[in-house]
């Protein structure tokens, strides 16, 4: 795997039960191969563990951190030197502003509008560093875009609202 | 301006909660139907082909000019790329979007641009104009996704461009901007940290922001930086912390009512790094930390974050007794919890403090034995971690049996162990006993063979090789390792790993004669089939024959030799079929193969020649003989390339030997070195022994930096010192008949046949040529372990004493008296003569036998107060015979001379014998004939023992610069422990300083824990030393440009320091 610096996260992936990717996010430069390796690895590592196992795993040198909602497995990889439990933190910050957004999120929710899901997620993390912590301010920033996307055949309420 | 566009924005949500779900799927659009499309295939087969077929129709639709649906078919790209289909036809047209569209389309196109492409993605360049341009956007939003795409891709040799524009951002009116402005300066500062060297400022005036988030973005940068920049700010982060911990911040920061967590762990790490090692600094945070440690009791997770993080903190500071207790009670509850994941975090934390205080292990002990036995095997892999931290004598045998249980369990899921396997080589220094700890690396290498990292089995075979103290321990070990080897591979070679099977091919190779009866030829036979294994790869081969070869000796030996050539003549593998050839060869020729893989008893430490500076007469002959100096190929290239001109040189003869010396002569570069260096050096080896050179005719070479050239010109210089008669004018003027012959006797006489000689070596270029060039893919792992030992190792050896006056010649040398002290020696022995020699002897008196008479010559040697002069005398009742074994450089010594003194007189013969090649023990030895009166001739040998330390000049008075220049002059060079005088105050003075007494060596300097010797041979080259204190030991490094010197000096220093 690439490393050019120390970060937080390297990667999130969100897969469902059966394995199908959802959602991939690379906040390391990685190659095309070595991706598909490892959400290989990483779908039939997680999909194996038993219940009632911890969610922290070793990949690598990296640590890996999954948890599961509802038929959603969310897996991050983070440095072997970060803090577990913070990122299972991470992950379920993710999830209450996806269930924020779509209002009870589901799977299909995410499947049918994945790029809503990496607006979220581009306003929550940042090139693997958390940006912004406040759930308010997160689903502001995206209410505020999605406005001009409800907004755009009139293409003057954004203007107003700018001006 | 900011005020309306904050109300709106603060508007906003109530706008939207209008809309009942905002984004709810819309599975009536072609995304949509795709989606659904892939759900309903079954085979893998069918969604390539329904992907692919998608992908035909993007593509058509985004190059047609006026498609309205671009930001649609976008996201289907993403979706293909997602599913793992390329669709890089896509990326130009993300780019364009993210350029021309709406502000709806923007957002589109630079999530695809940023989902697509990474940082060095050179369609990225297509981006910095749009980048540009949004950022001076009046529209927020616009300049938010700038900033965003900013934040995770962006060029690094764009930075300059927009890093004005991203500054003035840290001022915007909008929150919001200031944080993403942080951010991308931050990330500006990872990527390409000189491009932004003046923003710490900016981020010490964001850590003052007024708003938390823009001041918590400002903090990640602390914790790249050395934190001796910013100790000033401890206060800053103290209070900050106190705040938060205080619950001052909006309570839009609480994340379950805690607040902001993520800002209280990125302080507290700030924190731990800033107390690290430093008193004063730790002092003021102890009482933040305890505040931290007593607020964060809530039952949730993130409670648990910021309290791991916490006792991270206080081990990691300066201590603080009761913070401790705290941090250990903490770690107790989390070793304690039910909750497997608060479990986790404990073993994690008590691998943390553990070395510190190993006590907390033990209160634990219980809950790690569970643990250890725990149904999830990252439990159990945490649990042996924090294990390993406390292995010692009486435990490793547990632990290890422990791991390697876990090994056995965990064999399908390897990867997650990768690193667990790391660490028994380590502990094998506490390994109860030898077959157990060859039964337990036999089990690692059974286990997880491949997988395992390649510095186990390096370590493991340097282990074998290099010998715990005792030599019978290490011979046991090494008969255990054959013996169970011997027996895995007539069991089931084909389970065995590739790893493995190299361990054992050249562990058999080398020490398979440590094992009484086991014939080579039966090793041999063991070893054959592994050839035919299917899996086994070239490189595991290539370590087979390397084996195969050491050991052909023997007309058994020869027939599997060729049965193996047969079979695997035919081979598709160069390298293969190179080593088979050479066995083939070897095997027919037990003279050439003793030659080119000498056994040796394994114990010396290795000398690498890699300079292969013993070529250097060869090179100067071929020089001298109007060869041109050898360019190496890329300086060849080059001028060829300026001169446009053809080349007339025959490439035929430069080619192979350049290749094999430019891998090896960069000493420069140790990757190379290690690799080639001892394939290289078998096809090099002959020419020190046979005394004559590969032939060089027409090729010479520039060895390594400081470079052959330099020391070609010195060579001339040293060849006429030797010759210069030495100072015996003082002498002269005490001796009555003086004569001073001074004998050069040629070094090593050129061999009996020089036909015969180069014939071998063309062979041996033959087998070796090209050598260098596999070794890459050869069986070069161990790096210097296995090739090079047959290399340019000097066995030490007593120097027998020849009889007769050609004893000491090639390899002895001589005492180095000063004119002076020698002059008086002689003076004192004659006076002290007991008769004078002036007196008149009548010989008919006193026939006493000499042989009773005369005390043996080597006891008569001086007294070892003044070792500088030495002399033997025969004393006979009337007349006495002085011999004064009092040399001084000659260079070689006397085959036959003879002198004679004429009765009555007293004469002085001067020869001086000068060190050629120095030896640890040297002999002169001598025959004094007479005659006496009565007519019977008599003659009486003598001789005497002299050791390297004699021909020591004193003192070699170098400045630490020329050390350091003398020191990249030498080419060979020795490293080896040395015991320390540690019961000295000062140890590393006290030991040097015993050199320095001992051994005449000349302390240049000490600094620390390191220090410089050196010293010079008697008309000879320097020997350097470095000496550094390594773990109770003194690790010295030996340099010399003669090959010799460095081990036999370092046998002395061994005696030195033994004898107390």
């Amino acid at each position: 795997m690439v490393r050019y610096f120390k970060k937080i996260m390297h990667f999130l992936l969100l897969f469902s039960r059966q394995g199908r990717l959802r959602l991939q996010k690379w906040f390391t430069p990685t190659p095309e191969r070595e991706k598909k390796k490892i959400i290989r690895d990483m779908t039939a590592m997680v999909l194996a563990r038993k219940p009632k196992t911890c969610n922290f795993l070793h990949w690598m040198d990296l640590k890996v951190v999954y948890k599961r909602y509802a038929s959603l497995f969310f897996c991050l990889a983070i440095d072997d030197q970060e803090n577990e439990l913070l990122a299972l933190e991470i992950l379920h910050r993710y999830v209450e502003l996806l269930d924020k957004y779509f209002g009870n999120v589901c799977e299909l929710d995410i499947i049918f509008n994945f790029e809503k899901a990496y607006f979220i997620l581009d306003e929550f993390l940042i090139g693997g560093e958390v940006q912004e912590t406040s759930k308010q301010t997160v689903a502001r920033c995206i209410e505020a875009s999605d406005m001009l996307q409800e907004v755009k055949h009139t293409h003057t309420l954004a203007h107003m609202l700018i001006l | 301006m900011s005020d309306v566009v904050e109300r709106t924005l603060t508007a906003l949500p109530s706008l939207l909660s209008s809309d009942p779900s905002p984004g709810r799927p819309s599975s009536t659009s072609k995304l949509g139907t795709l989606i659904r499309g892939i759900t309903e295939l079954t085979s893998k087969h069918d969604e390539e082909k329904l992907i692919q077929r998608e992908l035909v129709s993007i593509k058509e639709q985004v190059s047609s000019p006026n498609t309205t649906m671009m930001k649609e078919l976008m996201v289907r790209a993403v979706y293909c790329e997602m599913l793992g289909y390329e669709a890089s036809f896509s990326y130009i047209h993300a780019i364009k979007l993210a350029q021309q569209g709406t502000a709806l389309d923007k957002r589109v196109g630079y999530l695809a641009v940023s989902l697509f492409l990474n940082e060095s993605h050179e369609l990225l360049l297509l981006l910095v104009n749009t980048v540009l341009k949004d950022l001076q956007s009046t529209n927020l939003i616009e300049v938010c996704m700038a900033l965003t795409v900013v934040g995770q891709v962006f060029p690094k040799d764009m930075i300059p461009a927009i890093l004005p524009m991203v500054e003035e951002k840290l001022n915007h009116p909008k929150e919001i901007i200031r944080r993403k402005a942080v951010l991308a300066l931050y990330k500006f500062y990872l990527i390409a940290p000189n491009q932004v060297q003046h923003i710490h400022s900016k981020f010490r005036k964001a850590l003052c922001d007024k708003d938390p988030g823009v001041m918590s973005a400002s903090l990640h940068i602390y914790l790249e930086m050395k934190p001796e920049s910013y100790k000033d700010l401890v206060v800053s982060f103290v209070t900050i912390l106190k705040q938060v911990v205080g619950g001052k911040l909006p309570i839009d920061f609480n994340y379950h009512s805690v607040p902001a967590p993520w800002l209280q762990i990125q302080l507290l790490r700030i924190l731990s790094l800033l107390g690290k090692n430093d008193r004063s600094t730790s002092e003021m945070m102890y009482e933040v930390l305890d505040e931290s440690l007593r607020r964060a009791e809530m039952n949730h997770n993130i409670t648990y974050a910021i309290l791991f993080e916490c006792v991270k903190t206080i081990y990691t500071i300066h201590p603080k007794a009761e913070l401790l207790e705290k941090a250990a009670k903490c770690i107790g509850n989390f070793v304690l919890s039910p909750k497997i994941n608060l479990k986790y975090l404990g073993l994690k934390a008590l691998t943390y403090v553990v070395q510190q205080d190993a006590n907390l292990a033990l209160q634990h002990q219980m809950t790690i034995i569970e643990c250890l036995d725990h149904a999830d095997l990252i439990i159990k892999r945490e649990t042996l971690e924090l294990l390993f931290r406390i292995t010692n004598g009486q435990n490793v045998k547990v632990i290890v049996e422990k791991l390697l249980e876990f090994l056995r369990h965990s064999k399908d899921d390897y990867r997650n162990i990768s690193k667990g396997v790391y660490l028994p080589i380590n502990e094998c220094t506490y390994a109860p006993d030898n077959s157990w700890f060859i039964r337990t690396m036999n089990t690692v290498f059974l286990l997880v063979g491949d997988q395992m990292q390649p510095d186990i089995p390096n370590s493991f075979l340097r282990l074998l090789s290099e010998g715990f103290e005792s030599a019978e321990e290490d011979q046991q070990l090494r008969l255990l390792a054959v013996d169970s080897y011997v027996s895995l591979l007539q069991e089931q070679p084909a389970r065995l790993p590739q790893r493995f099977l190299q361990v054992i091919s050249w562990v058999l190779g080398e020490y398979s004669s440590v094992k009484e009866g086991l014939e080579p030829a039966t090793v041999l036979r063991l070893l054959a089939p592994l050839l035919d294994l299917r899996h086994c790869s070239s490189e595991t081969k290539s370590w087979v024959l390397a084996a195969m070869t050491k050991l052909s000796a023997g007309p058994a030996c020869l027939s599997v030799a060729q049965e193996l050539a047969e079979r695997h003549g035919g081979s598709l593998d160069t390298t293969l079929r190179q080593r088979l050839h050479e066995l083939q060869h070897l095997a027919s020729d037990g003279e050439l193969l003793r030659r080119v893989l000498p056994c040796s008893d394994g114990l010396e430490p290795l000398e690498v020649d890699s300079t292969l500076s013993f070529l250097d007469g060869f090179v100067s002959e071929a020089l001298a003989a109007g060869a041109a100096p050898y360019k190496p190929p890329h300086q060849r290239q080059e001028e060829l390339a300026q001169e446009k001109a053809l080349s007339v040189e025959p490439y035929g003869l430069s080619l192979p030997l350049s290749l094999s010396s430019s891998s090896i002569a960069g000493r420069l570069s140790p990757t190379v070195l290690s690799m080639s260096s001892g394939l290289s050096g078998n096809s090099t080896e002959l020419s020190p022994k046979g005394g004559s050179a590969l032939r060089l005719e027409g090729v010479t070479r520039v060895w390594g930096k400081e470079g052959y050239l330099a020391k070609a010109a010195l060579k001339p210089e040293e060849a006429a010192k030797t010759e210069v008669p030495c100072p015996l004018s003082v002498l002269q003027e005490g001796g009555s008949a003086p004569r001073t012959p001074v004998v050069s006797l040629p070094a090593p006489a050129p061999g009996p046949s020089l036909q015969a000689e180069r014939e071998k070596q063309q062979l041996a270029s033959c087998l070796f040529m090209g050598l260098g060039s596999q070794g890459a893919a050869g069986p070069c792992l161990m790096g210097k372990a296995e090739p090079t030992r047959h290399g340019f190792r000097k066995k030490v050896k007593g120097q027998g004493s020849s009889s007769g006056a050609r004893g000491p010649s090639g390899d002895s040398a001589s005492s180095s008296p000063s004119p002076l002290s020698a002059q008086s020696a002689m003076d004192n022995l004659l006076c002290s003569s007991p008769l004078d020699s002036g007196s008149t002897p009548s010989p008919a008196d006193s026939a006493p036998s000499p042989a009773d008479s005369a005390p043996s010559p080597a006891d008569s040697a001086t007294s070892p107060a003044d070792p500088d002069a030495e002399a033997s005398s025969w004393l006979f009742s009337h007349w006495v015979l002085v011999v004064g074994v009092q040399v001084s450089r000659v260079r070689g010594g006397p085959e036959e001379e003879e002198e004679h003194v004429e009765g009555h007189s007293v004469a002085v013969y001067q020869y001086s014998l000068v060190p050629t090649r120095p030896s640890v023990h040297m002999e002169l030895a001598g025959r004094a004939s007479y005659q006496r009166p009565d007519g019977e001739p008599q003659s009486t040998p003598f001789s005497y023992g002299l050791s390297l330390p004699d021909f020591i000049s004193r003192p070699l008075s170098v400045s630490t610069e020329e050390y350091g220049r003398l020191w990249l002059a030498s080419s060979n060079d020795i490293k080896q422990n040395l015991a320390l005088l540690s019961q000295e105050p000062d140890p590393l003075r006290a030991t040097l300083h015993r050199l320095r007494d001992r051994l005449q060596l000349n302390v240049v300097d000490i600094i620390a824990s390191e220090g410089i010797v050196a010293c010079q041979l008697l008309q000879g080259p320097p020997c350097l030393m470095h000496c550094r204190l390594n773990a109770g030991c003194l690790a010295v490094w030996l340099r010399s440009s003669l090959p010799e010197l460095p081990d036999c000096l370092l046998y002395h220093c061994q005696r030195a320091l033994a004898q107390h």
